[in-house]
């Protein structure tokens, strides 16, 4: 293989996985926003997702479609039940606490899912009937590939007319801006905290759901998944949702070319590295404008 | 030190010292070492989160390169047990030190990421340095401690040696915690600002407690790898990480007292949990998230606290009828 369609392998690959990266930092991004909690348990909504439509469709035999809403809105109601039980009943919680806290669900979300499905590593069949790779000269592009891309193309649009053209979308962006200024014109600010929960559980979940084809699943998959989102996260500025998609491409990409012309082995570190770096060399990431004291909080 | 401590801390080690005389099991002796390990680890945590309130979700990384250091000096080079502590305490200090100097600049929500981070790359470097750390499988064969000729091997002699450390360094972290650098600690945990407009250099003690801290897990670490004689990377995740703060919330975190109680509810309490097995996560997950709801101070303070609230609800109950009746 030419090095150019290696190359254009690696891309490929990186594309794939960034886009994965984007969503879940889109998910840490949503409730940030509406509450300054970091989610912690992020990662383990991606995981349920994908375990979630497996049992679905093939086990249940759900039709492919069908599965998929019904999967996102199950783990959706599972980040509503998470903020209803853990997050709401605290009355002014400290920082530690909350981050405790959503460690202690992140963990609990994973004993869950060993419980039901145990330790196996389990796969999906892909979204299109024809698997057959689309061939690039030597390349070759993976059809899940643009299911992914298209899937969260169609996820950002959604969002993008929720958040700027429905009344509770325009409510949460309120919360977000100013909680007391919020509350004062009749936002109800304690809903808008469920429903972030609730929609970013429904991003992970799709995250989760469109991934699983290409990458498998398992129960111990959401740790590693959620540091990788937030160091997307960080690497976009935290909070701003553009600044997600694009970080998330250039970790998707370092990784995937650091795993294939420098090691494989050491593939995962490379978004740890670069989170550790962007944390303590630019806290506000490429896209934050705002001085270091904000995101220091 | 106030007197309660002394006394206290007299009778801690009286059981210390009874314990393995009341209960002769070898396999509770077993797990009464580890608690004694794990505790080590725990006060340095206690120190950091409780009185600082400096969160880490990576201690396990400085546990692990306490174990692997002691281990690969003793075996591959062959050296003595009691050179690689010292090496092991040094190099996670040195190690805590560089993470450190950054990392704590950062508060809250960042410093808990990077920490995590931190611990994530160091499992992955035990578990691909497949060269020096034996990968995935690990390595065994690590001798035992021994003073002159006499060998630490026994379980009994071990057990002393490592409750002898564990309360040494516990008696040096009580008077820390009452002297003048205890009270600089508690008012960084109180307000970081104010804490620096009343002259506390707060960086500096962030980093000086993180440092120690770092260096009791390399010391534990180096304990325990001379102990159980085999290391692999599994004991090092960041599972452990979360369960060693499940110790000290559960203990109770504002309170060092808490590390010792936690770390012995969470060592000894899963060894008759054995029909779990694997689903030990779900429970820590589960007493986590009930702890910090239900007793954010801790189970022993937590419970103490109701039971006093319901004795003197009870005590007002029998005033009020007391005060009928008389009528």
């Amino acid at each position: 293989m030419s090095f150019f369609s290696q190359l254009l392998q690696y891309v490929f690959t990186g594309v794939a996985v960034g886009a994965i990266y984007g969503m879940v930092a889109l998910g840490f991004n949503i409730i940030y926003n509406a509450t300054g909690i970091i989610n912690l348990a992020q990662g383990e909504f991606v995981m349920l997702g994908g375990m979630v439509m497996i049992s679905l469709t093939t086990g249940l035999k759900v039709p492919m479609i069908l599965g998929f809403f019904i999967s996102v809105g199950i783990v959706t109601l599972i980040g509503a039940v998470i903020e209803r039980g853990a997050i709401h009943p605290l009355k002014n919680p400290s920082v530690m606490t909350l981050i405790i806290i959503t460690v202690a669900a992140s963990i609990l979300l994973k004993g869950g899912a060993m419980f039901i499905w145990g330790k196996q590593t389990y796969t999906l069949p892909a979204f299109s009937s024809s698997t057959k790779p689309i061939s690039f000269g030597e390349a070759s592009l993976n059809p899940q590939t643009i299911w992914i891309l298209g899937i969260m193309a169609a996820s950002m649009i959604v969002l993008a007319i929720f958040f700027n053209f429905t009344m509770t979308g325009k409510a949460m962006r309120a919360c977000a801006a100013n909680k007391l200024a919020a509350s004062l014109v009749g936002v109800n600010v304690k809903l808008m905290v469920l429903l972030s929960f609730a929609l970013s559980a429904a991003i992970g979940a799709v995250a989760g759901i469109i991934i699983t084809p290409v990458a498998l699943m398992d129960y111990d998959r959401g740790t590693m998944l959620a540091i990788k989102g937030f160091a997307t996260a960080v690497l976009g500025g935290l909070g701003s949702n553009i600044g997600a998609v694009i970080a998330g491409f250039i970790i998707g990409l370092m990784e995937s070319l650091g795993a294939g012309f420098i090691s494989s082995s050491y593939k995962d570190a490379i978004a740890l590295l670069v989170l550790l770096f962007v944390l303590f060399i630019r806290p506000g990431g490429i896209m934050g404008t705002t001085g270091e004291e904000k995101f220091k909080k | 030190m106030g007197k309660k401590n002394l006394y206290a801390l007299a009778a801690l080690t009286g059981f210390i010292v009874v314990l393995p005389l009341v209960i002769g099991n070898p396999y509770y002796l077993g797990i009464f070492i580890f608690w004694g390990i794990y505790s080590l680890i725990t006060i340095g945590l206690s120190l950091l989160i409780g009185y600082t309130g400096q969160i880490s979700l990576g201690h396990a990384a400085f546990f692990g390169i306490g174990a692997y250091t002691s281990g690969i000096l003793s075996t591959r080079f062959g050296l003595s047990p009691w050179i690689g502590m010292i090496a092991a305490i040094f190099l996670a200090a040195g190690l805590a030190f560089v993470i450190g100097a950054p990392a704590l600049k950062l508060k809250g929500h960042y410093l808990a990421m990077a920490t995590l981070a931190f611990g994530e790359i160091i499992y992955i470097v035990f578990n691909q340095w497949i060269s020096l750390t034996g990968g995935p499988s690990g390595f065994g064969g690590i001798p035992a401690f021994s003073i002159g000729n006499f060998s630490l091997e026994s379980d009994f002699s071990y057990y002393y040696f490592v409750w002898g450390i564990v309360l040494f360094v516990f008696l040096a972290s009580i008077n820390l915690i009452h002297s003048r650098v205890g009270r600089a600690l508690r008012s960084i945990h109180g307000s970081e600002v104010a804490a620096r407009c009343m002259g506390v250099n707060t960086s500096g003690y962030k980093l000086k407690i993180f440092v120690f801290s770092g260096a009791l897990g390399g010391l534990a670490g180096s304990l325990y790898v001379h102990f159980v004689t085999f290391v692999s990377p599994g004991t090092f995740s960041v599972m452990f990480s979360i369960v060693l703060l499940t110790m000290v919330a559960v203990g109770g975190m504002t309170n060092i007292w808490g590390a010792i109680t936690g770390t012995a509810i969470l060592t000894i309490l899963p060894e008759y949990l054995r029909a779990f097995q694997d689903y030990d996560i779900l429970i820590y997950g589960a007493v986590l998230l009930g702890i910090m709801i239900f007793l954010p101070e801790g189970l022993v303070l937590g419970v103490f606290n109701i039971m006093r609230k319901k004795i003197i609800l009870r005590e007002v109950e029998e005033e009020k009828l007391k005060l009928k009746k008389s009528r």
